[in-house]
């Protein structure tokens, strides 16, 4: 029995270390995420500064850039002295406000953690992340590589270390130049400890060095430590730990240290032990300062949009729409806010809904021919379903450039004087006229239109790698009534009822899972619109939601749908299922879309600087459309940029604010749940879906360095599971520059049209849901539906919320505001 | 016809100095510019060649813009222009044009959105100069302005520490090269009588009846050619820069580091065919270099498990093959295989981002457990062995690094047994020794006066040697700089009568270039309090402005074409005798270390992350 370290526990320590580390999935995978997981129980400001102080992270803005804000009015005046008010006291508001605006404060950004490791530079002048990093990053990267090396790792299903030993031990050279070395992996147990023990000498000092050494590469170690947890999320699985890692970078150390004829362990070298990185970490004047402005900046939106959704303006109450010519579900996704806008514009007698883009089903999808499946919910339910994909065309198309023969001598030589010419080509077509090639990703490509899906379950106990395929009757109706009855959407069924998912296509997008149906785990939605539409539309089906109060008329009929967010295209499917009443009908309201759409891809060019805004809608949605197949466009979309609100309420709480896509938006009728029942359902996922997505977004802007990828111009893909800089670079975890440079890094707001009471019972029935709300990490307002007050809920409880805001500007003509500027606009009441 | 050839230097030169009065915020003007200039020189360019080849396509020789004369020294610009330039040009011209519009939307709202486009014009310059020289000196003037634009992309990000890092290390590589060539030029002078034109060694006669007599100065002169091919073109051992200068944005790195600036060296070789032609040990040795690149360099590509350091390497062996293919004579077939590669490197690379999607589409799809590769046949204990000899890149990284960089960091340091201010006492006193002996030339004994060339150079040496292992102090590293250029200049003064005129040429680059160069850093040490060289400052950050002055000081020091100093260091080997083996070495090896020190002094106060953290900044690896 090894005696128990009081100092070290290794177990203990490996198991910190993977709770901060990223936490970011293989490319394909990549789903939004709060990036700073790790301190979310702590509260939002807190978290910031000891993120800041263990980890040299720059959690806000700079000093600079709020002082900018408030020179140029986007921090308000008022709420600035409000927000001072409230925290420090009517009487300090002078001083406060003194220091925010005029102090000057020395400051660098500093991190404990690396202090210790930086010891052996002082000590033996040598720099040790450069002899070990790039053969680390390379050995790791080569094992666990998806798919470029035409050689793969030649030893496979051992385990990291142990394929590293096989090929040591059967090779005549050696990655090692010492011997000793060489000596520990083959002959001995090799543990962390052990391998301190050599390096360090001093127990209480190896939980230190482990997250000193850990956080020099945290992309790669926290890639490491995600696929051992989750070796699912490669296609070609492979054994790691983050154990074995560890062992292997030490080893390297050892080798590193090794060529000094004599080095003594760090512990007994140095002379001042550096503070231990999880110590206690003292707020400073600064971080209040920041933190201030940080409110301000924040409030000066929301108390904007507040106002606007409150009764302070009252608009003439809405004719409820009779006969809606049809109903259209969209994703919560802040995307499509603009394009139900501009739907609703079009025609005036239509109704839309937001929910989460998986439209409640949630299954594995398998495309025809396709050797895996392809999980389509949220990342966080684990399906029992798969759904089959039956008679398609086969929609793949390659590309001979891609081949790897290309890069192998003798081929190579040959295709060299062949296709090299022809890629020239290939190039100066796409740079001239860019068009849709095999490289591009695009959503339409995930399912073909005309193909058919296993989605009713035939036999209840066949099953596919432990999956039921399809569903039961029962089962169809539980997600259908699920889905109606939370948004609301109980009666009055229009002749066609749209289920709108969305997907994205782009090319020479590494980050293009980003970029597709949050709710479908970074997939597009296409499948599930389809599945749920069949599901509506089963005559059992609806036999048993009569039953249960949901009286569909039987021409009423259910038609799936995909939006691409990025060249604002649509795609209907089983449209030659409709009867030919109902089909012209859909032809019809297909117009509508269309116009939508070029409206919609206007609004979005204003912020892309290289088109001008101002030609006719249906001209800027053609160049908006090439941005999705041009090589040289690093911002086909921009995604979920700006995104601030999350409001949950009915339409017409929300139809007459400008927005400026700003607002995850999901539909939800309080009338019918007075008890909460739904409403603790759709908020469940709000905090991991959108509050994750707006913070990923924050990080990502506030410190696009450290918590962000940087800019991907230079990006170099590594095995196909990651970005990093360079040949030599540690992986990019985070989103690239790209996406975030027009983001605002605020918080997100979630309204809800509720009672407060009802929203505190809906927000604590799980503690993980209640921690995003009570640390801050989302903020939470409660509009009373009947006296349209506002409740903000801190500290556990809701307090009411007057805003400052007196005047919300009017739009009349939303075309020419959305041509005059590129910047974000102030919230404006239209009709 | 010949005067037409001017233009496709004149107008990127054009096209580089419109671009370099734009201001910065103007990004639409910079990128037509960039693509006008460049544009109008394709279209130019193809007119003229379908003229030229209408016209029974001679080869062209414009020759003779005389630069600077003196008594038994000219020094000449001259252009030539024949199918290989013309396919150079039009392969360069086409490929430029595309990433320059390409570029235009690429870089949109990035940080030095202006800095890349002055650069990749300034390497289109350096780059036609080097495709249209007659002469070797003409094509050396090309080939700097490649070097050094080669390094301004690779450290575009110069915020980070591994561009910089990367940067410097190409840029070493790039040196050796360097040297082989001013090497080269300085055997043709004494080889020619002349500084000799590419028309001439088309010459067969001619070429055969010089090296007839001098069949040894005709291996060397061969041997250096090859060596700056092999350094310029990644080939053994030289190879393992190439994936290393994929730091730039991606069409920066497809362009120059896929495509044409890694084809430079074939183009040397392809342009001194006719004088190597006939030397069959040269043959077999480019050959031999070829393949063995050929070989490692497939191999690692085979291993590599990074887009871009895959098509790196692929691109690296298929050059390998270009030079066996020289060996063998087939000229006309490198000349297509260069096209092909550089088109196809060029293409790989700017789609590269979209290989994770695509590969991971057609893994979904046609996923089988595991690939069958070639070398599963070989016994167990070889293919892993060639395998992580592979992964490790066949050592090359580490053998450039331990057998020659090392050794001169070694010697430096060796040099701290002087202190700063010995040296410069000694150093004091051999200049006015020097010049008062040189006042009384005639009464020095003459075995004194023969040794005095190589003592003052092996002197001028071990300055630049300590200014390189210069760990702390910018001043002196700057100063011992300067100190060794004197004691080059005196050097040679001894070696041959050196009329003063020529002093005056090559040392007044020099002194101008000092003077500055301390103004420069005065400035920063009255903006930055303390200065020094412990690790990289990031100044540029702060201070872009200075730092673009010291970047003009360093590149006039090392003998850039920006003043007389870059004819005086052609002047001077032309004063070094053929004999003077010994003596030219010293001062070529003081050559690579006056620039690596020089462009380390700069990297280290300018580049790299800012000290003054009042912003984000990225892990050291990232």
């Amino acid at each position: 029995m090894k005696k128990k370290d009081l100092y070290f526990d290794e177990h203990k320590t490996l198991h910190e270390l993977k709770h901060f580390l990223p936490a970011q999935a293989p490319l394909k995978d990549f789903i939004h995420h709060n990036t700073l997981h790790a301190f979310q129980h702590h509260k939002f400001y807190g978290a910031l500064q000891q993120a800041s102080t263990i980890f040299g992270y720059k959690t806000t803005l700079s000093l600079n850039d709020f002082r900018n804000f408030y020179k140029s009015g986007r921090i308000n005046n008022q709420i600035l002295e409000k927000v001072i008010s409230d925290k420090k006291g009517k009487a300090e508001l002078a001083i406060w406000l003194d220091k925010l605006i005029k102090h000057h404060y020395e400051y660098e950004i500093d991190a404990r953690v690396g202090k210790l490791k930086q010891q052996w530079r002082n000590k033996y002048k040598i720099d040790m992340d450069a002899l070990v990093h790039p053969i680390l990053f390379r050995i790791t990267c080569s094992y666990l590589d998806q798919g470029i090396s035409i050689w793969n790792f030649p030893i496979e299903h051992r385990g990291f270390l142990s394929s590293i030993k096989e090929l040591e031990k059967l090779s005549y050279t050696s990655i090692f130049k010492s011997e000793r070395v060489k000596k520990l992996l083959l002959h001995s147990s090799c543990s962390i400890t052990s391998l301190l023990d050599i390096l360090i000498g001093d127990s209480s000092l190896y939980e230190q060095y482990l997250f000193d050494t850990q956080f020099g590469h945290q992309g790669w170690s926290g890639m490491v430590a995600v696929l051992e947890d989750n070796p699912q999320t490669l296609l070609d699985q492979k054994k790691i730990t983050l154990n074995d890692f560890i062992v292997f970078e030490l080893l390297l150390q050892i080798n590193a240290l090794d060529s000094f004829s004599n080095w003594e362990p760090l512990a007994k070298t140095i002379k001042q032990i550096p503070i231990p990185i999880f110590d206690e970490v003292i707020n400073t004047e600064l971080h209040e300062v920041i933190t201030l402005w940080q409110d301000a900046f924040e409030w000066s939106y929301y108390d904007q949009v507040l106002a606007g959704l409150s009764a302070q303006f009252p608009i003439e109450p809405e004719m409820p729409i009779d006969k809606p010519n049809f109903q259209a579900l969209f994703c919560i996704d802040d995307r499509e806010c603009s394009i139900r806008r501009y739907v609703e514009k079009y025609d005036p007698s239509c109704l839309t809904f937001g929910t989460p883009g998986f439209f409640g089903v949630e299954f594995f999808y398998q495309p025809k021919n396709g050797k895996f499946h392809t999980k389509l919910c949220p990342a966080s339910i684990t399906p029992k379903y798969l759904i089959r994909e039956i008679n398609s065309r086969g929609l793949n198309e390659s590309d001979a450039n891609f081949s790897k023969h290309s890069h192998s001598l003798f081929r190579g030589w040959f295709i060299t004087q062949t296709l090299g010419f022809w890629s020239a080509f290939k190039l100066a077509l796409n740079i001239f006229k860019p068009t849709t090639t095999p490289v591009s990703t695009s959503s339409f490509k995930q399912m073909d239109k005309f193909s058919e899906l296993t989605i009713e379950n035939k036999n209840i106990n066949q099953k596919i790698d432990g999956l039921q395929v399809g569903f039961t009757i029962d089962e169809m109706a539980d997600r259908v009534e699920a889905l109606l009855k939370s948004i609301g959407l109980v009666d009055n069924y229009a002749p066609i009822v749209y289920l709108v998912s969305h997907g994205s296509s782009s090319v020479n997008n590494t980050h293009y899972a980003g970029y597709d149906c949050g709710a479908c785990s970074g997939r597009p939605g296409s499948v599930n619109a389809r599945v749920a539409s069949y599901m509506a539309n089963h005559p059992k089906v609806r036999e048993i939601l009569k039953g249960r109060g949901l009286d569909i008329p039987e021409n009423s009929k259910f038609v799936g749908a995909l939006h691409d967010t990025t060249r604002d295209e649509i795609e209907f499917y089983d449209e030659d299922k409709l009867s030919e009443a109902i089909k012209a009908l859909h032809n019809q309201n297909k117009r509508t879309f269309n116009k939508a759409l070029d409206d919609n891809a206007k609004e979005r060019s204003r912020r892309f600087i290289l088109i001008d805004s101002k030609q006719i809608a249906s001209k800027v949605h053609d160049q908006v459309k090439l941005r999705s197949v041009s090589l040289f466009e690093p911002r086909p979309e921009l995604n979920h940029a700006t995104n601030a609100l999350c409001i949950i309420g009915r339409r017409e709480m929300s139809k007459h604010v400008f927005l400026d896509r700003r607002s995850f938006m999901n539909s939800y009728n309080y009338k019918i749940d007075l008890d909460g029942k739904f409403l603790s359902n759709i908020i469940k996922p709000i905090g991991p879906v959108c509050g994750g997505i707006n913070l990923e977004y924050y990080f990502s802007r506030v410190d696009n360095s450290k918590l962000g990828a940087g800019t991907k111009l230079p990006h170099n893909v590594m095995g196909l599971i990651g970005v990093a800089n360079g040949i030599d670079g540690d992986l990019r975890a985070g989103l690239p520059n790209q996406m975030i440079e027009v983001h605002d890094p605020i918080r997100l707001m979630v309204i809800v049209e509720h009672f407060p009471e009802i929203v505190l019972k809906a927000i604590q029935v799980t503690p993980e849901t209640y921690e995003w709300y009570v640390n801050e990490w989302v903020h939470l307002v409660a509009i009373n539906p009947e006296d349209k007050s506002l409740h903000y809920f801190k500290d556990g409880s809701f307090s009411t919320y007057k805003p400052i805001t007196d005047k919300i500007n009017h739009v009349d003509n939303l075309e020419v505001l959305i041509e005059s500027t590129e910047e974000n606009f102030p919230v404006y009441t239209i009709n | 016809m010949e005067k037409i050839i001017q233009i496709f230097i004149l107008l990127p030169l054009l096209g580089f100095l419109v671009s370099l009065i734009i201001p910065c915020k103007h990004e639409n003007l910079l990128s037509r510019t960039a693509f006008g200039f460049v544009g109008l020189n394709l279209f130019c360019l193809t007119l003229f060649v379908i003229y030229w080849l209408v016209n029974a396509h001679p080869n062209l020789n414009l020759n003779e813009i005389l630069i600077y004369q003196t008594t038994g020294y000219e020094f000449l610009l001259d252009f030539y222009f024949d199918k290989i330039s013309v396919v150079y040009l039009l392969v360069g011209s086409f490929l430029t044009f595309l990433v320059t519009i390409y570029s235009r939307y690429y870089l949109h709202r990035e940080r030095g959105y202006k800095r890349f486009f002055n650069t990749v014009l300034f390497f289109y310059l350096g780059y036609n100069i080097t495709v249209l020289s007659g002469n070797f000196e003409t094509l050396f003037l090309g080939w700097e302005i490649l070097g050094i634009s080669s390094f301004l992309l690779i450290s575009f990000y110069r915020q980070r520490y591994l561009p910089v890092k990367n940067a410097i290390k190409v840029f070493s590589i790039y040196r050796i090269g360097d040297v082989g060539l001013l090497l080269v030029m300085w055997l043709s002078h004494h080889l020619w009588h002349e500084n000799v034109t590419f028309l001439k060694l088309n010459n067969y006669e001619l070429v055969h009846e010089h090296l007839q007599s001098h069949s040894l100065i005709g291996v060397f002169i061969s041997t250096m050619i090859l060596i700056s091919a092999a350094a310029k073109s990644a080939q053994f051992p030289f190879s393992s820069w190439l994936p290393r200068a994929m730091e730039g944005p991606t069409p920066s790195s497809a362009i120059f580091y896929g495509s044409l600036s890694v084809h430079i060296g074939v183009f040397l070789l392809l342009r001194t065919f006719p004088f190597w032609d006939y030397q069959l040990s040269v043959r077999v040795l480019i050959a031999a270099i070829g393949f063995i690149t050929a070989l490692l360099s497939g191999l690692t590509a085979r291993v590599q498990s990074s887009i871009k350091s895959q098509i790196a390497y692929a691109s690296s062996a298929q050059i390998g093959i270009i030079f066996i293919e020289l060996g063998a004579g087939f000229e006309n077939l490198a000349l297509i295989h260069f096209a092909g590669n550089a088109f196809l490197r060029t293409y790989q690379l700017l789609v590269s981002p979209s290989v994770v999607s695509y590969l991971i589409k057609e893994q979904f799809y046609n996923f089988t457990p595991r690939k069958h590769s070639a070398e599963d046949s070989l016994p167990n204990r070889l293919r892993y062995t060639i395998y992580l000899l592979s992964l490790k890149e066949w050592n090359l990284d580490w053998l450039l690094s331990e057998y020659v960089w090392m050794p001169i960091k070694r010697a430096g340091r060796k040099m701290s047994f002087m202190s700063f201010n010995a040296t410069s006492i000694i150093f004091a006193i051999l200049l006015v020794g020097g010049i008062i002996a040189f006042q009384m030339e005639n009464t020095i004994p003459g075995n004194l006066h023969r040794f005095m060339p190589e003592f003052y150079a092996l002197f001028g040496l071990m300055l630049v040697l300590k200014s390189f292992a210069e760990r702390g102090n910018v001043w002196h590293a700057f100063t011992l700089i300067l100190m060794n250029n004197f004691m080059v200049a005196m050097s040679i003064s001894f070696n041959e009568h050196f009329e003063f005129s020529h002093t005056v040429l090559y040392l007044s680059g020099i002194v101008v270039a000092g003077i500055i160069g301390y103004f420069s850093l005065y400035t920063l040490k009255k903006k930055e309090i303390e200065i020094d060289l412990k690790q990289f400052y990031g100044h540029s950050y702060k201070h872009p402005r200075l730092a673009f002055l010291f970047l003009l000081v360093c590149l006039a020091l090392s003998g850039f074409p920006i003043t007389p100093t870059f004819i005086g260091e052609d002047l001077i080997y032309s004063h070094i005798d053929e004999h003077q083996a010994i003596l030219a070495l010293i001062i070529s090896i003081s050559l690579i270390v006056d620039g690596l020190s020089l462009i380390r002094i700069y990297s280290r106060l300018f580049l790299g992350t800012p000290i003054k953290r009042f912003h984000e900044v990225g892990f050291r690896y990232s």
